[in-house]
């Protein structure tokens, strides 16, 4: 047994959480927010540069071929900073090149994203299909030697900033996935910023037109490569959770050291003790799952159990996520609803993370049946 | 036992409902329906129509305005009001200085300033907390000093509700810090928000929302006759209006138009072709809170009848009332975000989108963010439930 990370890992951890601190302040970030893009370039090129981008790409196309324990640091880095850059979507989308492209796919793909070149995004979420992934509306029909893509993908996470868009779509065979240029002939984006300050779009297909290279893998058969993108991706949140609870945690026990009220720190009510301690607690039970997640994405070859694994993770996540935002706001007080203190933000990001890639209900089904 | 409401009562509140039907603006019954931000001009509009009525005080003597309704009538107004989607009453003038000025007043304070209130001419704020006295408000700092006629007034007020709307604004200040009780050195001050040396400033909320100010007076002269009471008796003044009858700290009118609309939106939540509502473990949730609301609706009823009964005001009751109210306002905004699922996460409605409930989804979650302010602020839910183990129980 061995909860640690190896040095590697931990060297890595150390350096991205240096670099969150550095020259990832708070008040670095809220400009990052504030600008156009929504997004720095120039943190970008950081990312690149300390090899996050490359971390999880294989060794044959300029990648370092880490998994999900190799990330779980640098996940929970990103996590306690707030991390705005589309790292996580683009993560997502080269995980489905390498699962499932061939070889002049991920050349043309993988390289660059190392390199911090291209910027993707997973476009896999409909208007009605909730967290289903099987739920896919968007067509895509076989025309002449390549495909035509029709239909609408909802709250893509990084596509306004993405250079291709990995997209599910259904063809006659079934759910399939394509690359699609962001700025092809038929793709319309309505941009915004999300609850958390992420840059998204609601984008629409309008007969799109794909040659026959698009299409990643076998059309039709898409689904279980989904699957466990999504579940590499859920793990991956799992950790980044870990670290934003913990800077909520962190927040909040340093504010109620020093908040006075009544002549004595807010800290020395044992009302609030209480609760700060349940706050650790849910925390460190959250920590635990979340380390079983990145585990069992790198190492369960048998999809079913992999799924109920990340689903358990995914409920102790949820559920901690909720009870540490909300506690941290109420314990701050007044000033932890303002948008001026992070906390407020990292309460923002805890509420996504949520219900991102399915709340608690939503796994509390799957790891049911899956058993 | 009998736990209906009587014939008269019933028929008081058709006439309520009938009247707000037929007079409730659909701008502002849609504004409300959506969670849009409600303007100045807005709530005024709403506040007058009220006042041409006559029903806009219900808690107000007759002399001065008020409907003479008994409680039960007063709650089942407010209920009314909440259930229909009726914009709120800014409670600063209506409910909380006007009840100090009844009470404390001299007539010409009354003369003053309750007209003023009663017909939305004068908008009012209040300036209690500041930023080192929140919940332990007796320890406040904002100083008035009394120089002849006048009271030149130096601190800070934070927190201030619709403060850069307001044209008139009610203090606790300490007049007196050499007293050994703190509570004995406090005042209760009427201050013109256009007296120099007063500047407001916004805090930004969360959910991007301004609607609470902070307060800075700098040497603010304030004539004598603006003091409410006698000097050093702001907290006497305070606590009379913390005691005073808020029938409707629960808010159970609101909270059950927010749950018919949990209902209906989550209806129409599909997935593989099933509704939300049809999902058990989703379903039971929803049905948890009601029973919750039906049992805080009931907890309210029985409190009334027992102040009908005694005539005595309802003291840390209240408390109670406040802690269940805001926990369920909270929990019905926390379903409506798990309702919407991935929908909840666009910050605003965007331009033209592809959606025509994209507005309304755009409105939970920052909704369900503004919403965790109900437990904090009006004494947070910890000081209420201090108040219940002091004054109920004797801890
Ligand atoms: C949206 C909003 C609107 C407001 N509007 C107004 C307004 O119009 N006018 C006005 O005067 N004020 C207003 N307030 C201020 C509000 O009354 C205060 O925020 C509230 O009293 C709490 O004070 P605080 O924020 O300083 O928190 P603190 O008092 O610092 O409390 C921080 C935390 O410690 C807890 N705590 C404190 N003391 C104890 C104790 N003894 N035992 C256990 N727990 C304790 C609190 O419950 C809270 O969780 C508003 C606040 C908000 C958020």
């Amino acid at each position: 047994m061995d909860f640690e990370y190896n040095e590697e890992q931990q060297l890595l951890a150390d350096s991205v959480k240096r670099f969150i601190e550095k020259d990832y302040s708070f008040e670095a970030r809220k400009k990052i927010v504030a600008s156009d893009a929504g997004a720095s370039e120039a943190v970008w090129s950081t990312l690149a540069e300390m090899g996050l981008l490359a971390l999880p790409l294989p060794t044959a196309h300029g990648g370092f071929g880490g998994g999900a324990v190799d990330l779980m640091g640098v996940m929970d880095a990103l996590g306690a900073g707030l991390l705005v850059e589309p790292y996580l979507p683009t993560v997502m989308a080269a995980r489905a090149v390498m699962l499932a492209g061939n070889a002049a796919q991920q050349a043309a793909l993988l390289p660059a994203v190392a390199e911090g070149k291209k910027k993707l995004a997973f476009a896999q979420t409909e208007a009605h299909a909730r967290y289903d992934l099987d739920q896919v509306q968007l067509q895509a029909e076989s025309s002449g030697a390549g495909w035509t893509l029709n239909g609408e993908k909802r709250v893509v996470i990084g596509a306004p900033l993405a250079d291709q868009l990995i997209v599910s779509a259904r063809t006659a065979q079934g759910i399939s996935l394509f690359i699609v240029d962001a700025n092809a002939a038929g793709v319309h984006m309505q941009t915004y910023r999300t609850v958390d300050e992420l840059r998204a779009a609601d984008v629409q297909f309008k007969g799109v037109k794909l040659p026959a290279d698009a299409l990643l893998g076998q059309s039709g058969a898409a689904l279980p490569i989904i699957e466990a993108v999504v579940d590499f991706a859920t793990a991956l949140i799992c950790a980044e959770a870990i670290g934003a609870m913990r800077s909520a945690n962190d927040a909040t026990l340093e504010y109620i050291k020093t908040r006075k009220q009544f002549g004595q720190p807010i800290g020395a009510f044992q009302a609030l003790q209480h609760r700060m301690v349940d706050m650790v607690i849910s925390w460190e039970q959250a920590r635990s799952m979340a380390c079983l997640a990145c585990v069992k994405v790198d190492t369960e070859t048998n999809p079913n159990e992999r799924q109920r694994l990340v689903s358990a993770a995914k409920i102790r996540i949820a559920d901690a996520a909720r009870h540490v935002s909300q506690e941290s706001i109420q314990l701050h007080g007044g000033m932890g609803m303002t948008e001026e203190m992070k906390v407020s933000h990292t309460f923002r990001r805890l509420s996504m993370i949520v219900q991102q890639f399915g709340d608690a209900d939503f796994h509390l089904e799957r790891f049911a049946s899956a058993a | 036992m009998d736990l209906n409401y009587s014939t008269e009562e019933l028929a008081f509140r058709d006439e309520v409902r009938g009247w707000l039907n037929a007079n409730l603006p659909a701008d502002l019954r849609d504004k409300m329906s959506e969670h849009a931000h409600l303007s100045k001009d807005d709530l005024l509009r709403w506040h007058r129509i009220l006042a041409k009525k006559g029903w806009v005080a219900p808690a107000w003597p007759e002399e001065w305005g008020g409907p003479g309704w008994n409680v039960v009538q007063r709650f089942l107004f407010e209920e009314e009001c909440g259930y229909a989607g009726a914009p709120p009453l800014v409670p600063f003038g209506l409910a909380m200085c006007a009840p100090v000025l009844l009470r404390f007043g001299t007539e010409a304070q009354k003369k003053k300033f309750l007209p003023g209130i009663y017909h939305g001419e004068v908008f009012w704020c209040q300036g209690y907390s500041e930023p080192g006295s929140g919940s332990d408000l007796a320890s406040l700092k904002t100083r008035a000093v009394r120089e002849g006629d006048h009271y030149v007034v130096n601190g800070q007020k934070i927190w201030t509700t619709l403060a850069h709307y307001a044209d008139w604004i009610f203090c606790l200040v300490r007049t007196d810090s050499t007293s050994a009780v703190r509570q004995e050195g406090i005042s209760f001050l009427l201050i013109d928000m256009k007296t120099p040396g007063i500047t407001v400033r916004p805090l930004i909320l969360m959910d991007g929302s301004h609607e609470v100010n902070e307060v800075f007076f700098e040497n603010v002269k304030v004539p004598a006759e603006n003091l409410v009471f006698e000097e050093g008796k702001g907290w006497t003044v305070a606590k009379y209006l913390l005691g005073f009858e808020r029938l409707n700290t629960g808010r159970v009118g609101v909270s059950k138009r927010e749950l018919v609309k949990l209902k209906s939106f989550a209806a129409k939540q599909m997935r593989n072709g099933r509704s939300l509502m049809d999902d058990v473990r989703f379903r039971d949730k929803v049905s948890r809170v009601e029973v919750e609301l039906m049992a805080l609706e009931l907890t309210n009823l029985r409190f009334l009848d027992e102040m009908r009964r005694t005539g005595q005001p309802p003291g840390a009751d209240v408390s109670m009332l406040k802690i269940k109210g805001t926990e369920i306002q909270q929990a019905l905004t926390e379903l409506m975000v798990q309702a919407v699922g991935p929908m909840a996460q666009p910050f605003k409605a965007m331009q033209g989108a592809f959606d025509a409930e994209a507005a309304f989804t755009a409105s939970l979650m920052p909704r369900y963010c503004s919403t965790r302010k109900t437990t904090i602020y009006a004494g947070s839910n910890e000081i209420q439930r201090n108040i219940i183990s002091k004054m109920t129980l004797g801890l």
